[in-house]
């Protein structure tokens, strides 16, 4: 998710403690739904109904908690550009507010699943990472874990989310939630329907960049390593 | 004497050319010209350092202090489009695109959209859009005078996707069936400050053009001239912006519609980042610069 720089930052402790902190709240958190998942996957199978349900009240806390990432950017104690981590944690929201909390039809088809074994890998490794990052005690197998599992979890991510807003629609195209009609003295709309095909749409600049951009960091950090 | 050409990606060493002290880097975009035929002079860009600024290729060989041997550094600048051909495309879009919106097709407002009233300001709003875009062609062909000749292609599709896209929403919704007039008062008070402003603008792009002998890339400091509303270079560099926006702000108030409004917003960011980079560049040209001038918006940026 987010990418570290290049020179290695000066943290003061404070800083650098509640970092520690935020990251094993959120490992912790994550890991939690890792178990129900792959609980609710043993004892039922492949079926979705139901995975919603395990895996909720802690996929709503803990990622929407992952808005506090826009303010460490933003405040400089990690070194992750603001744009992106606005672009990442904003895709992650809105994929589980208006789509999966607020459509209850997106929580029983396949692309619930998919996103929801992507985030959850990829999570409880990212901030698995973090917390032994910030205390300098990456494994090689961790680092080599972060940059690879991308690879394929990425692409089952994002069929995952673009399956999900797809059977969002057509509960806000007849509900018309969200949205601002005309006539109103401003002259202004917002059509909420559109507003989900208009996110879709742009998963097809953006995904190859984002992608494209993990396999330079794989590059640049594990390529290192074979050079020795 | 012998100059090496290296690129400015890799370093690899492109061609060895041979000029004499008085040859200008002009003539020498013309000779890789003839050995690399994609490389067209307006596509090259020579400079000392690999990352440093690119050279005036008025400047002669012997001026740069090449010697025998020397080394320049060619960046290939990419695909390049005439500036004039990027402004017709980037300002006939909008005109067109807003002009067939006002006659409210189907594809947007369903059948019977244009058999239905429209407001006194949304004919208005039309007339000053067209005028608007009209005017910036018109300029484009007979007024402005470039500096640089070309820009890269791929800016030609942002820009148009910007204002292509933008001309669609903000006329969406001027001219929508269900679209509400402000009080008839506010939008002629709008419309006389909008005139003002396009007035205003087309002064300064005048008097920017005279400023410019013809041919020259020579840059003066620009100052008010006997049109009155020209004074406002005694408070801005780049008064055609504050002209500019001042005429978004006021199409904005006149139709009272949200759209116009960050349409005008957009373009105001935009010439903040421009005149800001403008003003600089004065100050940093000119030692005699007038003090107590801000970039776009008088006392304040």
């Amino acid at each position: 998710m987010s990418t570290p720089k290049k020179a290695p930052r000066v943290l003061s402790l404070p800083a650098k403690a509640y970092l520690v902190l935020y990251n094993v709240i959120q490992f912790l958190g994550w890991s939690f739904i890792l178990y129900k998942m792959v609980d609710h996957f043993t004892n039922k199978g492949l079926k979705v109904t139901g995975l919603w349900e395990q895996v909720e009240i802690p996929l709503l806390i803990f990622q929407s908690a992952a808005v506090f990432e826009i303010v460490h950017s933003a405040t400089g104690i990690i070194p992750s550009n603001v744009g992106i981590t606005f672009a990442q944690v904003f895709s992650r929201v809105f994929l589980l507010w208006p789509i999966l909390y607020y459509v209850t039809e997106t929580r029983d088809q396949f692309g619930f699943p998919l996103l929801l074994v992507a985030w959850t890998v990829t999570e409880v490794l990212r901030y698995l990472y973090y917390i032994l990052n910030l205390l300098s005690a990456v494994p090689a197998i961790l680092q080599w874990c972060r940059y690879s599992f991308f690879i394929i979890l990425y692409p089952i991510g994002i069929t995952g989310e673009l399956i999900s807003c797809y059977c969002a629609l057509p509960y806000y195209s007849i509900t018309q939630e969200f949205s601002v009609l005309l006539p109103n003295k401003w002259n202004f709309t917002f059509n909420f329907y559109y507003y989900i095909v208009l996110v879709m749409l742009a998963y097809i600049p953006v995904f190859p960049q984002l992608y494209g951009h993990m396999f330079l960091q794989r590059k640049k950090i594990l390529g290192n390593k074979k050079q020795d | 004497m012998e100059i090496g050409i290296l690129s400015t990606s890799g370093g690899k060493q492109l061609a060895t050319l041979t000029v004499d002290p008085n040859s200008t880097l002009k003539e020498l975009k013309t000779q890789i010209h003839r050995l690399k035929s994609h490389l067209y002079p307006d596509r090259q860009e020579f400079r000392q350092e690999p990352r440093g600024k690119g050279l005036d290729e008025s400047k002669t060989v012997a001026a740069l202090g090449l010697k025998d041997k020397s080394k320049l550094y060619l960046k290939d600048l990419g695909p390049q489009i005439a500036w004039k051909t990027v402004f017709l495309t980037e300002y006939a879009g909008p005109l067109f695109v807003y002009a067939w919106i006002y006659t409210r097709p189907w594809l947007f407002y369903g059948e019977d959209a244009a058999s239905q009233p429209m407001s006194q300001v949304s004919h208005i709003a039309a007339i000053c859009w067209v005028f608007h875009y009209s005017k910036r062609i018109l300029e484009t062909l007979f007024v402005h005078r470039f500096s640089h000749a070309t820009m890269p292609v791929r800016n030609l599709f942002r820009n148009c996707a910007y204002y292509w896209v933008f001309a669609a929403y903000v006329a969406y919704h001027v001219n929508h069936p269900l679209y509400t007039a402000p009080c008839q008062i506010q939008s002629y008070i709008a419309l006389g400050f909008w005139t003002v402003c396009e007035l205003g603008n087309f002064s300064i792009h005048w008097l920017l053009r005279n400023l410019r002998p013809p041919g020259s890339k020579e840059r003066r400091i620009p100052r008010p001239t006997k049109d009155p509303l020209t004074l406002l270079f005694n408070l801005v560099s780049c008064p055609n912006y504050t002209y500019e926006v001042g005429g978004w702000v006021a199409f904005t108030a006149m139709t009272q519609c949200i759209p116009a409004g960050l349409f005008a917003f957009a373009g105001f960011y935009q010439m903040v980042i421009w005149a800001i980079g403008k003003h600089r560049s004065y100050k940093k040209d000119f030692k005699d610069y007038p003090r107590g001038r801000k970039a776009i918006i008088p006392f304040v940026l």
